[in-house]
């Protein structure tokens, strides 16, 4: 699962459009549906930042769990990625939106369904030095 | 800095979209034109003439492509490094669609779910290495097209595939009038299941007029394989307007 990179370079490219090019911290806040590898996202975010010439010397990464809600009945229930089989999970990580080809409510059986949160990257957030 | 996020996967598929030299939007007013097959035929030929060619299928409800080129879902896989490199077709041609991840289940995506699925992919899918690129779309104007049209004006150009039928006239006016009011010039005009009758109005709409394809009974049979799909009378067709395209594009 090395599509982490992409992700990586999104987030820096994020960074460097709002024009910041130094900061105490980085904080990014993912989802847990996308089964992030944090060690592999946080090595590509390091590279990335000593390739642009940043001066960011903390990350960290905060894991979002996720939550789905039916549009039909209104339930709301989480998943847990780690209890998915490997094919499911791995689609999931690739495209979260790959859980409506599995998924459906679990009170209802509705296919219409929302991820309320828990999706992707959510929030990227350069904190400034003390 | 303290920002809610806009969408960094934006600022990444335009990166990702810089690298073929062209992007054709494949797109059509209404289903059943033709547009999943033109734009795989396309690629095909393109990928015949010797460049490096990828096609994208961005039809997330339906999509076929996979079924034109006779590929079983389980089959396509893709390379993981710095992202995801498409599945190679045969030689040069280059391909992702969203059915290796869903199986060819049903999915149902309401414009938002469409929208992420969209610039997720577009993050993530590197087209290093090729040259053009055929992006087949859902029929009509969804969230998807405009994510794209709106976003990524610099880099794709429309191909908009047609059917003579006097119905479907005034869906394509309404289609030309989207593409210019966001700021499209340059828009590729393929009329299929017609015999040239669309030439004039597409000159008369000043849209570059790439050429026809007949009604072809017999393609239906080919479908699946692209070797009975080479010898089709269809694919003559495809090679002319595929000819066109290269001497209108440089």
């Amino acid at each position: 699962m090395v599509h982490e990179w992409a992700l990586a370079e999104a987030i820096i490219l994020y960074i460097e459009n709002q024009g910041v090019k130094r900061g105490r911290k980085l904080v990014v806040k993912t989802g847990a549906l996308q089964s992030i590898d944090e060690e592999v996202l946080e090595f590509a975010l390091r590279e990335l930042i000593k390739e642009r010439g940043l001066e960011i010397s903390e990350i960290e990464i905060i894991e979002e769990e996720p939550l789905l809600k039916c549009r039909t009945c209104g339930y709301e229930w989480r998943v847990d990625p780690s209890s998915m089989s490997q094919d499911v999970r791995e689609s999931i990580h690739f495209l979260p939106e790959s859980i409506y080809a599995y998924y459906r409510c679990p009170r209802c059986g509705s296919i219409d369904f929302e991820i309320v949160r828990g999706r992707g990257i959510s929030e990227i957030r350069v904190e400034d030095r003390d | 800095m303290k920002t809610v996020i806009e969408d960094p996967r934006v600022l990444k598929a335009i990166k990702n979209l810089e690298s073929p030299r062209s992007v054709y939007l494949v797109v059509s007013s209404k289903g059943g034109v033709g547009k999943t097959t033109i734009s795989t035929l396309l690629s095909i030929a393109s990928s015949l003439e010797g460049h490096s060619t990828g096609l994208l299928d961005l039809d997330f409800v339906n999509p076929s492509t996979h079924i034109i080129l006779g590929l079983d879902p389980r089959v396509i896989k893709y390379i993981e490094e710095k992202g995801v490199k498409p599945y190679r077709v045969f030689d040069n041609l280059y391909y992702f669609t969203i059915v290796s991840y869903t199986m060819d289940n049903p999915i149902a995506l309401r414009g938002g779910e469409a929208s992420n699925a969209l610039w997720e992919v577009l993050a993530i899918i590197r087209w290093n290495g090729v040259e053009n690129l055929y992006i087949d779309t859902p029929p009509g104007i969804g969230d998807e097209h405009l994510d794209i049209l709106y976003r990524l004006r610099r880099r794709v150009k429309p191909i908009i595939v047609a059917t003579p039928s006097k119905l479907a006239r005034r869906a394509i006016d309404r289609l030309v009038d989207i593409l210019r009011e966001t700021g499209y010039e340059e828009i590729l005009f393929i009329e299929n299941m017609g015999s040239g009758v669309l030439r004039p109005y597409a000159e008369e709409r000043r849209l570059l007029y790439l050429g026809f394809i007949p009604y072809l009974s017999r393609l239906e049979e080919s479908i699946g394989s692209i070797e009975k799909l080479l010898n089709e009378e269809v694919f003559s067709y495809v090679k002319a307007i595929y000819k066109n395209l290269r001497s209108l594009i440089r």
